[in-house]
């Protein structure tokens, strides 16, 4: 079963909610229901064949184990070269998921592998900084397995989820979290199942499907909605649910599409996912750059690092052209803002003029729909 | 450290605003953004001998000028 599909999954969703609630309103530590509850919505989602769960432990055990092998190594070593092949070992099910018919002559599926790579490669990263110097494995299985955020983010970080599952809340701070947490389900549930079935149904299916260019800007619009109302519905519905559960998953979006520029675009679409490509991709790139003065020219090193990141963040979706032209294609604009926004005097001039604002959000929208339209891989057909 | 710490973060952000107010918000301003951040924590580990990595330092904690620098005297 998917999480946040059916009515079956609220039914039982509801139920649990009882208890973390009553809990919660007692002051009392929602830590251990909430490991019980965990278990038994895994075993509701993955329960379905032997043969998913039998792949979903071995991928649990396999990078628990690394992780705590990591950070024992991590003690006494801090090559960088050792970390590199952490990360490979770490990024291994996921490979076998991408290539697993031409590697090993076997079809691997994991629902929500990439998101769960994500969590392991993180928690990596910051031993090696120094950052993570232990893991408890139960704590471990409950932040990487965390039902609500498991299909498809939002993609957490295991020191705050950390700090979120050892912090007893008092009544009055657990009240307005499930305060926060009820709005946020509502509003995830209104965005996904209303006004995404709208624009699916009614506005998305009705498109002709002979390819003109009418036929196709229409498409390119009614499938950046579909698709904004859809995924951040289900991400407010994640984040909400874990609220309710003590635990604060970041937010993932943000009206992305009343951006300023591209650059703002990005703090706003999926944050939970730039941010992690923020924060362990293009950063550690340009610092790289900027310690060992690689460029002459600061922001010749970092327009590499957009470059290189988004191409990722494009492979990440999938390794077919229309993904790739995706990433390449954000990184350029990218790029081409931040010129054109340090150089223009133009731009400097009219930036906080309200009705220049306008036409900035407007030109963004578009360029994010076209951007879309691409990732929909309505264009390489 | 303070006259140091506003003389790095005026050469990242191109202003003197900055000593003018000190509770100016960089990110909110468009002041500092990824790839200010980055050159913020390396000149800091050049003049300072402070190292910090990428992820522990938050934005939060770095938003305004007197921020930062109540942040790195924490750190000291």
């Amino acid at each position: 079963m998917l999480p946040f599909s059916g009515l079956f999954f609220f039914y039982i969703l509801f139920i649990f909610f009882i208890g973390a609630i009553i809990l919660g309103i007692l002051g009392k530590p929602l830590k251990w229901y909430g490991f019980f509850v965990n278990l038994f919505m895994l075993w509701l989602i993955f329960g379905n064949s032997k043969k998913n769960i039998i792949i979903l432990l071995m991928f649990l055990t396999g990078e628990l184990a690394l992780v705590e092998i990591y950070i024992h190594i991590r003690k006494h070593f801090n090559n960088r070269w050792i970390l590199w092949i952490m990360i490979l070992f770490s990024i291994l099910p996921l490979i076998l998921t991408k290539w697993g018919e031409q590697l090993i002559h076997r079809h691997v599926a994991l629902l929500g592998i990439s998101y769960l790579t994500f969590k392991v490669v993180q928690v990596l990263i910051e031993t090696y900084d120094g950052l993570i110097d232990k893991m408890n494995p139960l704590s471990f299985t409950y932040f990487l397995l965390f039902f609500p955020t498991i299909s498809s983010g939002p993609i957490d970080r295991s020191r705050r989820f950390l700090e979120d599952i050892s912090h007893v809340m008092k009544k009055e701070e657990y009240i307005e979290n499930l305060r926060r947490g009820i709005y946020k389900l509502g509003k995830g549930a209104f965005f996904k199942f209303f006004l995404g079935a709208i624009v699916s149904n009614y506005w998305m299916a009705k498109i002709p499907t002979d390819r003109n260019f009418i036929n196709i800007l229409n498409y390119m619009y009614a499938y950046s909605f579909y698709l904004y109302f859809d995924f951040a519905g289900y991400s407010f519905m994640a984040v909400g649910t874990s609220y309710i559960f003590g635990i604060k998953t970041p937010d993932n979006f943000n009206i992305p599409y009343l951006s300023h520029d591209i650059k703002e675009f990005w703090n706003r679409w999926h944050m939970s996912l730039s941010f992690w490509f923020r924060d362990f991709i293009y950063t550690r790139i340009v610092m790289s750059f900027i310690k060992n003065k690689v460029f002459k020219n600061k922001y010749t090193a970092s327009y590499i690092g957009f470059i290189i990141t988004m191409f990722t963040m494009g492979a990440w979706h999938g390794t077919q052209r229309h993904y790739l032209v995706y990433g390449l294609y954000h990184g350029i604009l990218i790029c081409f803002t931040d010129y054109f926004e340090r150089k223009s005097k133009w731009y400097k001039s009219v930036k906080n003029n309200e009705k220049w604002d306008t036409v900035f959000t407007f030109v963004t929208f578009n360029l994010v729909c076209f951007g879309f339209l691409i990732f929909s891989g309505k264009l390489f057909i | 450290m303070e006259e140091k710490v506003l003389s790095i973060l005026e050469d990242i952000c191109g202003t003197d605003e900055i000593k003018n107010d000190m509770d100016i918000d960089l990110f909110e301003n468009g002041l500092l953004d990824s790839l200010g951040v980055i050159e913020l924590i390396v000149d800091i580990e050049d003049n300072f001998n402070i190292k910090l990595e990428p992820t522990e330092v938050k934005r939060e904690d770095i938003s305004t000028p007197r921020k930062v620098i109540e942040y790195l005297s924490k750190r000291t």
